[in-house]
């Protein structure tokens, strides 16, 4: 599928700004195999007084900017085109619950995809006792690591009701999920936190979703803002499959990846300090079209 | 003196002193001899008698005392400066046996050099099955963001230290390495004075191994990577709070080196840049003494406040050596140390010239054998944990403490997560205890910097100091105590000085340049509040001489004292107001925010006047005994104007200390003036004002008749020679204002200096008729804008 993208990313100060530095990871990612980029593009308004970019260790692009002083507003506009190649598939060749740990012991790579990376807790995702008694509750039938992945993705669906005024970017995950509320970030990182105690590797992924969708089927949630969903070890031979909590569904050709990461932090869309002496407050928007 | 010897009959100090059970002592063998070594030692302390000995050992904590030297301690919520405990005894260790433990802490130097470059590099270590992945990869201190960048210079480590101890065969064991931020090493300076201030009369002919020369050789070090002549080598703190702030001051101030504080640094074209009142200055050295996740927000924990947003960006583009790496608390991490042995011979080019404790990391199945074979001398802790052995808050289990059955499932279960290492005993060697000498545990930590020729090795220095006889107390932080280690050398060693011989190269420091702008602003307030406090002082002494001299109290009989105590803010029932310690209290922050540029004397004095008003405040009775108190107070507070303003470098830093000092100055002479020369206000207002505005003398010598109110507001307005008047201290702000950094560009004014011309122009030209309260109140007014111009346009 091959895709159009467009995101504006604005914010409004009260007072101005101190100088600032940004980072902005929102250009789709070139995964070979499942995702080629043939054009992208990011504009920001005003002009910075420095840009430059490098690749993180996850294998993210950053876009690294300098903005001057005395600004009452910014706005990042990102343009793209993408062709998505990734298919669900029902194939499961995915480890035995049981032997995953034994998977993992082989493993001596510490490269961006290393499933190492993916099993402790992160900075915005703990382990949590509740969390991890919903996973086991609701993984107890699953024979097939692939399975646990499903029956997870599934509870949460079932447990939470997408809410985007509930929360906000910052919210816990213990909150959220005690609230039953969320948005896709909240879904995700609830979920990652599940199979972590599952002793599963799950990373957090950002991207984007389709607006429109495919004749006969609904409208997906989150298809107008930034989306995640989660990327979950599932053993030497199968590696990494995608689920998205969300939409209750395996990921396919409907989304479109931005980056990986532990959890939101690694992949935030704009991480900024500025000295500001006032109230900020920011709006962002997607638009995705698809391309015949 | 032979004297008191012949009075003194008295059995040796070491007469009583019996090593524990299979410990090793430093000082006496186990036939009961004394050392050769500890010989001069402990027949010097044997010479003293009791009082002398009192006597000579509190010239050490006089001077600890008189220097500020403290440390900070947490708990229960709070923190608290703590003195330096210092042990008096120092240790003595022969220089073939330090020349040997330096030997082999060079190797282990280099092998941790060589394996934090695999870590943040290639990674074969991890590849080759050498390291466990997960040892890494769940490693907090293994900072991603840092992976594939080459250090600047080519090195990751520039300064360690290592925590040793002896075993029961008397050789040396490696019980931590310290390679994140070591901390002590001018702890170790002080205890270095303090020690030979107690034994003045030994110390020279001990011939000890001097520590100077191995701060000279790591300052040159790091000056010969600082290669754009606009910058300076810059210790980053995470400032005042932080449990060794003093340290980082101290070190600052000895070795003549920048201390900055995150805030203080921004990064600009890839660049490290601190900012100053004279702009943007390039760092190129920066000696952190912050933990690497704090040091930039935007790349490492995002939750930090103390860092430096694009640090990272600077460590990328190669622009800033930093001392050490950021990651390199990785390679504390305990069950590291069970590997390093093994991998010493690939990475070190032999074993271990000293071995560290034996230690296993419970995630493979020989290790979790050997801890359940031997679970007696066991002690089980987090894989990943990077404190110290003895840390209090380390939370250690001993293997013994469980049952055979519990301790197998933890290790089943969870082993990866487990270190486990040999219980160790330590070493004694004496301390002081009522007059006795008594073994008590130490461990030794030892300082290694990096030079152009190789490791240089800290000759002694510090030990700590156990204070009982059970080596599990040992920690400092838990009330131990800190120990100078004295290295004897066999040849005369020579003295050393910091600076280089005439005409040396590193000899050319520069001329201190540009000012953080952060010290400026707490320059300038620390200004203020000292002449904020002298301002409360004056009045409230004014009001008490009133009272004494009237013998009744009540405002009737000073009725021109209420305004001005409601403009100042004062409660007169207290004779030393509230409003006095807030504003002592605040001038000691500013003054600690700034201690490397601060004289110590200075810093002595102000906390010297807080002590005082605390202590008066509750005893001073109003009248007489108030003013008498007042008085001392205001003779000390001058006391700190002089040591300042004498000894102070004239150079930006002093000038705007003066600038907060002329500012308060005339913001409160104009409200004083305003208030008691108001044509309202209660008779005797004058004569108030003048003797608040210390000038009876000069406005008796000036004018023979009375007060009136076109006399003293001649002589406290308008005076140029006058220096209590506000026209004194606008002539003096504007003259260094004019100096300021930027103040006049090719004969363009700032703002700043524009607007202190026009106060200055409109006060030279103005009369006391003109002077109307309305006009003295507008004046003020624009003394405070001034003051907002300045932070502006330097503070920010």
């Amino acid at each position: 599928m091959l895709y159009r993208l467009r995101l504006s990313i604005r914010y409004a100060f009260a007072r101005p700004t101190g100088a600032g530095r940004q980072l902005l990871r929102i250009s789709p990612a070139d995964l070979p195999g499942l995702q080629e980029v043939q054009q992208t593009r990011i504009a920001v308004t005003p002009l910075p007084t420095e840009r430059g970019g490098f690749v993180d260790f996850f294998g993210n692009e950053v876009t690294e900017l300098a903005l001057p002083a005395g600004l009452t507003q910014v706005r990042f506009d990102m343009t793209g085109r993408v062709l998505r190649l990734a298919e669900e598939t029902e194939l499961d060749l995915s480890a035995a619950a049981r032997s995953l740990a034994a998977d993992l012991d082989q493993i001596a790579d510490l490269g961006p995809h290393s499933p190492l990376h993916f099993l402790r807790a992160s900075p915005r995702i703990p382990l949590a006792a509740d969390i991890a008694a919903f996973a086991g509750a609701a993984c107890a039938e699953a024979r097939t690591v692939r399975q646990q992945v499903e029956s997870l993705g599934r509870a949460i669906h079932g447990h939470m009701r997408f809410d985007a005024r509930a929360t906000e970017v910052d919210t816990p995950i213990a909150d959220s999920f005690a609230g039953r509320h969320g948005v896709c970030q909240d879904f995700s990182q609830i979920m990652i936190s599940g199979l972590r105690s599952l002793g599963i590797p799950a990373a957090y992924v950002s991207g984007f979703l389709r607006t429109i969708p495919p004749p006969g089927r609904p409208r997906l949630e989150g298809a107008d803002a930034m989306h995640a969903w989660v990327r979950a070890w599932t053993g030497a031979e199968a590696g990494w499959c995608e689920y998205d909590p969300t939409n209750r569904c395996f990921v396919g050709a409907d989304h479109v990846t931005i980056g990986y990461g532990r959890d939101y932090g690694d992949v935030a869309p704009v991480t900024g300090s500025m000295r500001l002496a006032g109230s900020q407050s920011g709006s962002h928007s997607v638009d995705i079209a698809t391309e015949d | 003196m032979a004297g008191e010897r012949a009075h003194s009959v008295r059995t040796s100090r070491t007469a009583g002193y019996r090593p524990l059970p299979g410990v090793p002592d430093e000082m006496m063998a186990p036939d009961g001899n004394i050392r050769p070594l500890w010989g001069r030692l402990v027949a010097h302390l044997d010479r003293l008698d009791d009082e002398r000995l009192a006597r000579d050992l509190s010239r050490a904590d006089r001077y600890l005392l008189d220097s500020g030297v403290f440390y900070r301690q947490y708990g229960a919520g709070q923190s608290v400066e703590r003195p330096w405990p210092l042990s008096h005894i120092p240790v003595l260790l022969a220089e073939d046996e330090w020349q040997d433990i330096g030997q082999a802490l060079r190797q282990r130097a280099d092998l941790l050099e060589r394996l934090i470059a695999d870590l943040y590099g290639p990674n074969d270590l991890v590849a080759s099955g050498r390291l466990p992945a997960a040892l890494i990869a769940g490693n907090p201190e293994w900072l991603r963001p840092m992976v594939g960048i080459r250090p600047r210079g080519g090195h990751f480590l520039h300064f360690l230290a290592f925590e040793l101890g002896r075993g029961p065969d008397g050789k040396w064991w490696v019980l931590a390495d310290r390679t994140q931020a070591p901390s002590g090493a001018g702890y170790a300076l002080e205890n270095r004075v303090a020690t030979t201030r107690a034994f003045s009369e030994l110390f020279p002919d001990e011939n000890v191994h001097r520590l100077a020369g191995f701060f000279r050789d790591f300052r040159d070090a790091l000056q010969e990577q600082n290669h754009d002549p606009d910058s300076r080598v810059a210790i980053l703190t995470p400032g005042p709070m932080n449990e060794t702030y003093f340290e980082h001051a101290y070190i600052a101030r000895y070795l003549g080196f920048l201390l900055l504080e995150g805030d203080d640094l921004c990064v600009a074209g890839g660049r490290l840049m601190v900012r100053t009142v004279q702009g943007l200055r390039p760092v190129e050295v920066i000696w952190r003494r912050l933990d690497g996740h704090f040091a930039d927000p935007l790349e490492l924990d995002s939750a930090s406040r103390i860092g430096t947003p694009g640090m990272m960006a600077a460590l990328r583009a190669g622009s800033v050596t930093m001392v050490n790496a950021l990651g390199s608390g990785i390679l504390e991490t305990r069950a590291l140390m069970a590997f390093l042995p093994k991998l010493a011979p690939d990475l070190a080019g032999g074993p271990l010239a000293m071995p560290n404790i034996a230690t296993w990391w419970c995630g493979n199945a020989t290790a979790r054998a050997a801890v359940r074979d031997a679970p007696g001398r066991m002690v089980l802790a987090d894989a990943l944990t990077t404190r110290l052995p003895f840390d209090p808050s380390d939370d250690l289990t001993r293997a013994s403490s469980l049952t055979p059955e519990e301790l197998n499932r933890m290790l089943s279960a969870r082993g990866g997560d487990l270190v486990a290492q040999e219980t160790v005993t330590l070493s004694t060697t004496p301390a002081l205890v009522d007059g006795v000498l008594v073994p008590r545990p130490m461990t030794l930590r030892v300082y290694l910097a990096r030079t152009p020729g190789g490791w240089a090795v800290m000759p002694g220095g510090f030990a700590r100091i156990g204070t009982g006889p059970d080596a599990s107390a040992i920690a400092m932080q838990d009330g131990g105590a800190a120990a100078d280690v004295w290295v004897p050398g066999r040849g005369r060693v020579p003295v050393i000085t910091m600076t280089r011989p005439m005409g040396a190269a590193a000899d050319s420091r520069p001329l201190p340049g540009g000012l953080p702008a952060r010290a400026a602003d707490n320059l300038f307030w620390l200004g203020r509040y000292v002449e904020r406090a002298e301002g409360v002082v004056r009045l409230m002494r004014a009001y008490h001489t009133r009272l004494a001299e009237s013998g009744k109290s009540g405002s009737d009989l000073l009725p021109g004292f209420d305004p001005l105590f409601r403009q100042m803010g004062i409660d007169p029932r207290a004779a030393i107001p509230r409003r006095l310690l807030d504003n002592l209290a605040a001038a000691i922050g500013s003054a600690g925010n700034v201690r490397d540029r601060f004289s110590p004397d200075a810093w002595s004095a102000l906390l010297d006047i807080d002590r005082s008003a605390r202590r008066m405040a509750p005893q001073v009775a109003p009248g007489d005994d108030a003013a008498r108190a007042l008085s001392a107070l205001l003779r000390k507070l001058a006391g700190i104007s002089g040591l300042v303003h004498e000894n102070m470098y004239r150079f930006v830093g002093w000038r705007f200390l003066t600038i907060g000092r002329l500012h308060e100055r005339a913001m409160s002479m104009a409200a004083l003036l305003a208030v008691l020369c108001d044509p309202k206000a209660p008779e005797g207002a004058l004569d108030l004002a003048i003797e608040v505005g210390d000038s009876v003398l000069t406005h008796r010598r000036r004018f023979v008749l009375n007060a009136s109110r076109a006399t003293v507001i001649d002589l406290l307005a308008l005076d140029p020679m006058n220096p209590r008047a506000l026209r004194y201290q606008v002539d003096c702000l504007r003259e260094q204002v004019d100096l300021l950094p930027a103040a006049n560009t090719d004969g363009a004014l700032s703002p700043l200096a524009r607007q202190a011309l026009r106060l200055h122009a409109d006060l030279a030209t103005s009369d006391p008729d003109a002077l109307t309260t309305e006009a003295l109140w507008d004046l003020r007014a624009r003394l405070a804008s001034l003051s907002d111009v300045l932070t502006t346009t330097y503070f920010h």
